[in-house]
C-alpha cells in the first residue's frame, strides 16, 4: 500500500440554503483515505455523510477546504473537467440501483463505456466479462424491471466498476434490499476491494454492511467522530 | 446508433400518452395541410394563368361592360395576336344552390385557350348550332351532362329562361386546370337581346388579348389603355393573372381567417406536445441525473430530450404528409363543387415537415434546458 492518501480533505466545509436560511451540513472535515481502503461512512440521518460521499465522487462542491481525489484537487474543477473526471475514476452505486429502465442489463453496463474511445467489440468483451464477475451473464438481455432487486443492484455494481474507475462510491448500496441480497451485494464488494484492489467509499447506517468494510468512520452533525476503527478487519 | 436507440425506447416508453400526442400531432399537421391546400385551391385559377394573355375590361368596374368596336380596334394594335369576347351570364341551374360559371364567349375564344382540349368534331358541332354549348369535363362529372343534353338555364343578368344544347365537353390539359364552366355563343346572347333588351346589344364584359411573347404583355397592356384614354369606356387592361388575383382579393378576409386557424391548429398541438415533454423530462430527473454523474454533458441529456420530441414529432408529421395525398384526395370527394382543383403542392408538404420540425423544437426547448441544467445532487434526491 502506498504512503500517500487516495483521498486526502483538510478542512472541507458544506452548508445548505433552506428557506433563506444557511444550514451547516460538514463542519472542517479533515480525512484521509489510503489506496484499497474499503471505508463504510455511518452516521445518524442528516449527519453529513451523503454530502461528504457526493463531494468526494464530484457531484457536488464544497464551500471551502481542499478535496484531493488521487492526487487532483477536484474542488477547483469546473461542471465538465468534473463531468469526465467521473468518467473516467468514478464507479458510483445508489440505493435504488438508479438503472435506466429502458435499456438492458448489458446496455446498462455498458452505459459508462459509451464515453470511452472503446470499439464496439472492444465494449462487449468488457460487458460480459463483468456481468460474469457479478454473476449474471445470463440476465444480459434482462430489463431492469424482469430482475429482482439483488439482481438490479449487481448490475449498478457491474456498471460501476466495467470503465475499471480508482474509487466506487456506494450510497446505502443495501438499503433497499432483503437481507440475502444484502449479503451478496457486499460480498461481492468484498472481493473487489480485496481481489481488485479497488478503493470504496460505503456509506450506510447498517452496521451489518458496515462491518463488511475494512474501515469504519463516523459522522455526526457534520463532524468526524471518533477515530477510524476497523470493524471488518 | 445507442444514443438512437435510449431516445427511440424513451419516446415509446408510455405507449398510451405518446400514442395520443402522436394522434393530435397527425391530426393537427393534416389539417394544416388541408387549410393550406383549401387556400392554394383559391389561388388555383390565378395560378393557372397564361403569361400571353391579357384581359381588357372597364377601368369603373367590371360591372359596366366595353362596345363591341373595341374588338377590332384592340386587334390592330402591335403585338396582339388575337382577340375574344367573354360575357357574365349568371344563370341558374335548377336551383340557385346549383353555381357554376356560365360565359357567353366568341367562337375563337378556345383559341386563346390552348388548355382546353375538346375533340375537332364536338368544337365543329359547337360552332354550327348557335344554341350549342361546351361543358368542362369537371362540371360535366358533377351533373351528369352529356353531349346532346339540353341544359335550361333561368336568365339573372338577362332575364327569361335559356336553353343550351351540350355540343361538346372539353378536358383540362392537366389536372391543374379548372373544367367546372360551361361556354356558349356570344352571338346567341347578343341577338335574343336585340329582341328583348335593345340598350344592352353589342356589349362585352372582357375582352381577352392574346399577345405575342410575355415580355411584350405591359407594353401591348399600356398601348391599349391608351387607346381609348379620354373615350366613354376607358379600359383597364391587365395581366391574366392579375385579372384572377382581383377576383381572390374579394375573399381576403376568408382566405386570412383559414390561414390564421391553421396556425392556431399548430400552436394547439404545441402546447400539447411541451406538455408531454415537459412531463417526460420531469419524469426522467433520476435518470438525467444518473446519467450525469455517470459523466455525461448536459448537451446529452439535452439531446435525448430533443431526440424524444423529434422521434414523436416525426412520427406523427411523417404519417400526416404520407397519407396527406389520401386525405386530399377524399377531402376533394366531399367537396370537390367547391374545389374544383384540390392539389397537395409540395410547398405544403414542406409546410408540414416545416411545423412538424419546429413544433418538436419548439416543445422540447425548455424541458431540454431545464433537464440539462439539473444539479445532480438534487436530481438522485428524486428517487425512491
Amino acid at each position: 500500500m502506498s504512503t500517500a492518501p487516495f483521498i486526502e480533505i483538510r478542512h472541507l466545509s458544506k452548508a445548505y440554503q433552506r428557506g433563506g436560511q444557511t444550514v451547516p451540513v460538514l463542519n472542517d472535515i479533515n480525512l484521509d483515505v489510503m489506496p484499497g481502503e474499503f471505508t463504510a461512512l455511518m452516521g445518524p440521518s442528516g449527519s453529513g455523510k451523503s454530502t461528504l460521499l457526493n463531494l468526494i465522487a464530484g457531484i457536488d462542491k464544497p464551500d471551502s477546504g481542499m478535496l484531493r481525489v488521487g492526487g487532483l484537487d477536484i474542488s477547483q474543477l469546473d461542471e465538465s473537467e468534473l463531468a469526465d473526471w467521473r468518467a473516467n475514476h468514478i464507479g458510483f452505486i445508489f440505493q435504488f440501483y438508479n438503472l435506466m429502465p429502458v435499456l438492458t442489463a448489458f446496455e446498462n453496463v455498458e452505459l459508462p463505456l459509451m464515453l470511452t474511445r472503446l470499439t464496439r467489440a472492444e465494449r462487449r468483451e468488457r460487458v460480459e466479462l463483468t456481468l460474469s464477475m457479478v454473476g449474471l451473464e445470463d440476465r444480459a438481455t434482462h430489463y431492469p424491471s424482469e430482475l429482482s432487486g439483488g439482481q438490479q443492484q449487481r448490475v449498478a455494481i457491474a456498471r460501476a466498476i466495467v470503465a475499471d474507475p480508482s474509487l466506487i462510491v456506494a450510497d446505502e448500496p443495501t438499503g433497499d434490499l432483503d437481507r440475502v441480497s444484502a449479503g451478496d451485494v457486499l460480498a461481492l464488494l468484498r472481493r473487489l476491494n480485496s481481489e481488485l484492489g479497488k478503493t470504496i467509499l460505503m456509506v450506510t447506517h447498517d452496521m451489518q454492511a458496515a462491518k463488511s468494510a475494512r474501515r469504519l468512520i463516523q459522522l455526526e452533525k457534520g463532524e468526524l467522530g471518533a477515530p477510524a476503527s476497523e470493524p471488518g478487519a | 446508433m445507442f444514443v438512437l436507440k435510449l431516445i427511440a425506447r424513451n419516446a415509446l416508453r408510455h405507449k398510451l400518452r405518446t400514442g395520443l400526442t402522436i394522434l393530435g400531432l397527425l391530426v393537427a399537421v393534416t389539417a394544416y395541410g388541408l387549410l393550406q391546400t383549401v387556400v392554394d385551391a383559391w389561388y388555383a385559377g390565378a395560378q393557372a394563368a397564361s403569361s400571353t394573355r391579357l384581359i381588357t375590361r372597364n377601368s369603373i368596374s367590371l360591372v359596366f361592360p366595353l362596345p363591341l368596336n373595341y374588338e377590332a380596334r384592340i386587334r390592330s394594335i402591335e403585338g396582339v395576336t388575337a382577340v375574344a369576347r367573354s360575357n357574365w351570364f349568371g344563370g341558374i341551374y335548377q336551383n340557385p344552390k346549383n353555381f357554376f360559371a356560365q360565359f357567353a364567349v366568341s367562337p375563337n375564344y378556345l383559341d386563346l385557350y390552348p388548355e382546353f382540349v375538346l375533340p375537332e368534331a364536338q368544337r365543329q358541332a359547337w360552332l354550327r348550332d348557335r344554341k350549342g354549348c361546351l361543358i368542362g369535363r369537371q362540371l360535366a362529372d358533377v351533373y351528369g351532362f352529356k353531349v346532346g343534353d339540353v341544359l335550361p338555364l333561368r336568365g339573372t343578368i338577362f332575364p327569361g329562361t335559356w336553353e343550351f344544347v351540350v355540343r361538346g365537353i372539353f378536358e383540362g390539359s392537366d389536372e391543374t386546370k379548372i373544367t367546372r364552366q360551361m361556354m356558349f355563343h356570344w352571338d346567341y346572347l347578343n341577338e335574343t337581346l336585340r329582341k328583348s333588351a335593345k340598350q344592352r346589344v353589342d356589349q362585352v364584359g372582357i375582352y381577352i388579348v392574346g399577345v405575342q411573347t410575355t415580355e411584350g404583355a405591359p407594353s401591348v397592356a399600356r398601348a391599349i389603355d391608351a387607346t381609348f384614354r379620354n373615350s366613354l369606356a376607358e379600359t383597364l387592361t391587365e395581366s391574366e393573372q392579375a385579372f384572377q388575383l382581383g377576383f381572390v382579393a374579394m375573399s381576403n378576409e376568408i382566405i386570412a381567417a383559414i390561414r390564421i386557424v391553421s396556425y392556431v391548429v399548430i400552436a394547439i398541438i404545441l402546447a400539447v406536445m411541451a406538455n408531454t415533454m415537459a412531463m417526460s423530462a420531469r419524469e426522467r430527473v433520476a435518470e438525467y441525473a444518473t446519467l450525469k454523474a455517470l459523466g455525461f454533458p448536459p448537451r446529452f441529456i439535452a439531446m435525448l430530450v430533443f431526440g424524444e420530441s423529434a422521434v414523436i414529432c416525426a412520427i406523427g408529421g411523417g404519417v400526416a404528409i404520407a397519407a396527406m395525398p389520401y386525405v386530399a384526395a377524399g377531402f376533394k370527394h366531399f367537396a370537390g363543387e367547391y374545389f374544383p382543383v384540390f392539389e397537395v403542392s409540395t410547398l405544403t408538404l414542406a409546410l408540414q415537415a416545416a411545423c412538424a420540425t419546429m413544433v418538436a423544437v419548439a416543445a422540447a426547448i425548455v424541458p431540454a434546458v431545464s433537464a440539462a441544467r439539473t444539479r445532480i445532487v438534487q436530481g438522485l434526491r428524486a428517487i425512491g
